[in-house]
């Protein structure tokens, strides 16, 4: 053929590129990934093997145990009692209200879901790069919503009926808790921080003690002291509100967690940076605002959303001052004996267990997002 | 740490007299408008909040008595829950005015915690569950049986005890936890399982099929769970106490929350002077003269708070056993109110 057409005198020419061929179907798609990364050598086949079956199997078992062999409504425990019954799912139904509010009066639980509904209507718009108005949001959210948050959640103002914060509990003291610490951590921590690499030593000095102190005793002795030592040192009559304790120590204990993560961050800017910031005539606090918390803050992000998600499951420990979180107020429920059942108890850290999760990989998800935005990994 | 922290508090409770611990409690009770009363943070039908969130129990029932006697209002109540390792830490405190919470009465915490405790609520003690296929009426038919424990508690010496004393063999299989000993029960593992007979009827509850497992009748320990109340304030000791006994004495008159009001109008002496008809003697304690019409009116007497946290009218389905009053083969005994 080819004989032909070179005998007519023309030299072969070719037109067009030729179509890059698909790669083997080999090293695309899933199964592509598959063999690369799963199936590379006998010793990884077999361990992959090893580590799908095993996931499978605990799926299964979830799945069976939570889905299929569950019950889903039910007025009391008999409905849960059964040679074959998987999860009470009626345990958390009945008692969801209080999961999420705790004792809160039940007529006024449309004010903690308000606050929810604006906080989340608040922070939406806070941690989305493109909406506008940041600034405007972020007065709102860090001056306006603790205080419009706190007129509705303890009343007494504008005709809503007082509720003290004993009766609080449930994912509300949860999420009051974290947030709290979580917003009053962050900054409290970067003070710290840089009072910890101050030049000036009375700064430098209590920095470091008030670190070392807050590091150096846990958190479940600061609230037992808290709660049980200071009435007998107060005069009689005065108290502090036992929420406000565990805010305040919850609050002063991640900040000093925070500021050795911050530190952390500080210590890996190059002084070259300092240097060329104070070269340009800025002073202590520019550079600092401008040049160097920028870069350090960008660098120990995880850091930051570790303690934050540590935090956010340490609130369990208010339990100390005899009020019940999320976690508390579902062990609470396994005390009832209209609801005891085999699987009562599983149904319930089962239901707590998804719950934390989604929180928790919520922050660690947004950390990502952040992470690749700054484009923290210098990848490029 | 727990000793320490227990001294310091004693230590300094004494240091600053004039603080909580000594002005009197009734008075405090008086101008706060409420009473706080610290019970456990879930133990069924002793302390439990139920699905709208309310406390209810049999030591949940007390606190509500004494605030009907001092308030005439069973819902100017606030609970703290407390772990074991808090409660006479709180109450030493002053965090809370009384301590129910099924605290056993032991010489030691009487002596040392700055306590004082007032009365037994609930006598409670080592029992058995065992299989009714078994066909086990008593604990002393259990020669070679093999007993679920669990390991390192007073539970499993009291086991050794109680075989040893009554000749009997036996065979201990000792788990870590609650939970797993129950599972091993349940799977067969023993043929009898031991814990506080309180706690074997919560127990009962979850297992698959409950009527298929008894509670022996016997006791093998003294675990009398009681109230207590901060040492030095007598008058505040004698109105807890008196509470406990109120209701003691109006389920032995037969006074209920359904026909206390026709027996004030009752020709009986004993019941004209429980209800305050004659004399004063809720005055002489520092209460009303209708304080037990309160108590029983808006609580109930013992034996309807009794039925309705723990007994026929719960699940739990506790028997009244050592808990019926003494004059049906109980302990239960209300000294005359006179």
């Amino acid at each position: 053929m080819s004989d032909v057409a070179i005998g007519h005198g023309q030299p072969f020419v070719r037109k067009e590129i030729l179509q890059p061929e698909p790669p083997p179907a080999s090293l695309v798609g899933f199964s592509g990934w598959a063999r690369q990364n799963l199936f590379v050598g006998p010793a990884n086949t077999l361990l992959s093997l090893f580590c799908l079956a095993l996931a499978t199997y605990v799926a299964w078992i979830m799945l069976d145990f939570l889905v299929l062999r569950a019950v889903w409504t039910g007025a009391n425990r008999e409905a849960c009692i059964g040679p074959e019954v998987g999860a009470c799912w009626p345990f958390i139904t009945t008692r969801f209200g209080q999961m999420l509010y705790g004792f809160y009066p039940a007529e006024e639980h449309w004010r903690p879901a308000t606050v929810f509904f604006v906080a989340v209507a608040l922070i939406a718009p806070l941690l989305t790069p493109s909406a506008p108005y940041k600034k405007a949001n972020a007065l709102l959210f860090f001056v306006a919503f603790p205080i419009f948050a706190f007129v509705m959640l303890s009343g007494g103002f504008f005709g809503l009926r007082p509720v003290e914060t004993r009766a609080w509990g449930g994912l509300l003291v949860t999420l009051v808790v974290a947030t709290t610490g979580i917003v009053a951590s962050l900054p409290l921590g970067v003070l710290l921080a840089l009072g910890r690499r101050s030049k000036l030593p009375v700064v430098r000095f209590f920095a470091i003690a008030f670190i070392e102190f807050w590091r150096g005793v846990p958190l479940i002795t600061v609230l037992f002291f808290a709660t049980y030592m200071l009435p007998l040192f107060l005069p009689s009559g005065w108290s502090i509100d036992g929420l406000l304790r565990a805010l305040v120590g919850v609050s002063l204990f991640s900040a000093a967690y925070m500021a050795e993560v911050v530190r952390g961050g500080l210590q890996a800017i190059p002084k070259g940076q300092y240097e060329g910031a104070m070269a340009m005539g800025l002073r202590y606090w520019p550079m600092m605002i401008l040049i160097v918390l920028p870069q350090a803050l960008k660098l120990v992000i995880p850091g930051i959303v570790n303690t934050f998600i540590g935090l956010f499951k340490d609130t369990t420990l208010v339990a100390i001052i005899s009020i019940f979180d999320f976690l508390g107020i579902i062990r609470s429920a396994f005390a009832d004996p209209n609801w005891a059942t085999p699987g009562t108890v599983y149904t319930g850290f089962a239901f707590a267990g998804i719950v934390y999760f989604i929180f928790c990989y919520g922050m660690s998800r947004y950390s990502r997002f952040v992470e690749e935005r700054l484009d923290v990994g210098h990848k490029h | 740490m727990k000793q320490f922290l227990t001294a310091l508090a004693l230590g300094a409770s004494a240091v600053f007299a004039s603080g909580a611990a000594d002005a009197a409690t009734l008075d405090q009770v008086k101008q706060k408008g409420f009473l706080q009363c610290g019970v456990s943070t879930g133990l069924p039908g002793f302390s439990n909040p139920d699905a709208k969130g309310e406390w209810t129990g049999l030591d949940v029932d007390l606190c509500r008595a004494v605030a009907a006697a001092v308030f005439d209002d069973p819902t100017k109540v606030r609970f703290s829950p407390l772990t074991a390792k808090d409660r006479f830490t709180a109450l030493q405190s002053g965090e809370v005015d009384i301590l129910s919470r099924n605290s056993t009465w032991t010489l030691s915490r009487d002596a040392t915690q700055g306590l004082n405790f007032t009365a037994t609520n609930y006598y409670d003690g080592q029992g058995f569950l065992v299989r009714k296929s078994l066909g086990v009426k008593s604990a002393m038919e259990l020669n070679g049986a093999s007993v679920c424990t669990q390991s390192g508690t007073t539970t499993e010496l009291n086991v050794a005890d109680f075989f040893r004393s009554n000749n009997l063999q036996y065979e201990v299989v000792a788990f870590q936890g609650q939970e797993e000993t129950l599972k091993a029960y349940e799977s067969g593992r023993c043929e009898v399982f031991t814990s506080d007979q309180s706690q074997l009827y919560a127990l009962r509850l979850k297992l698959a099929d409950k009527d298929e497992h008894v509670i022996l009748p016997e006791l093998i320990s003294k675990e009398p769970l009681a109230t207590a109340v901060r040492q030095g304030d007598d008058q505040w000791f004698d109105i807890v106490k008196w509470v406990h006994y109120g209701m003691l004495n109006a389920e032995e008159a037969g006074i209920t929350s359904q026909n206390v009001k026709d027996m004030l109008n009752s020709p009986n002496p004993d019941i004209k002077r429980m209800l305050g008809a004659e004399g004063n003697f809720g005055e002489q304690i520092g209460l009303t003269k209708d304080w037990l019409v309160r108590i029983v009116s808006k609580v109930g007497n013992y034996g309807e708070a009794f039925d309705r946290s723990v007994g026929k009218g719960s699940p739990l389905q506790i028997e009244r056993g050592k808990n019926a009053l003494w004059t049906k083969g109980g302990l239960q005994y209300g000294p005359p109110i006179r």
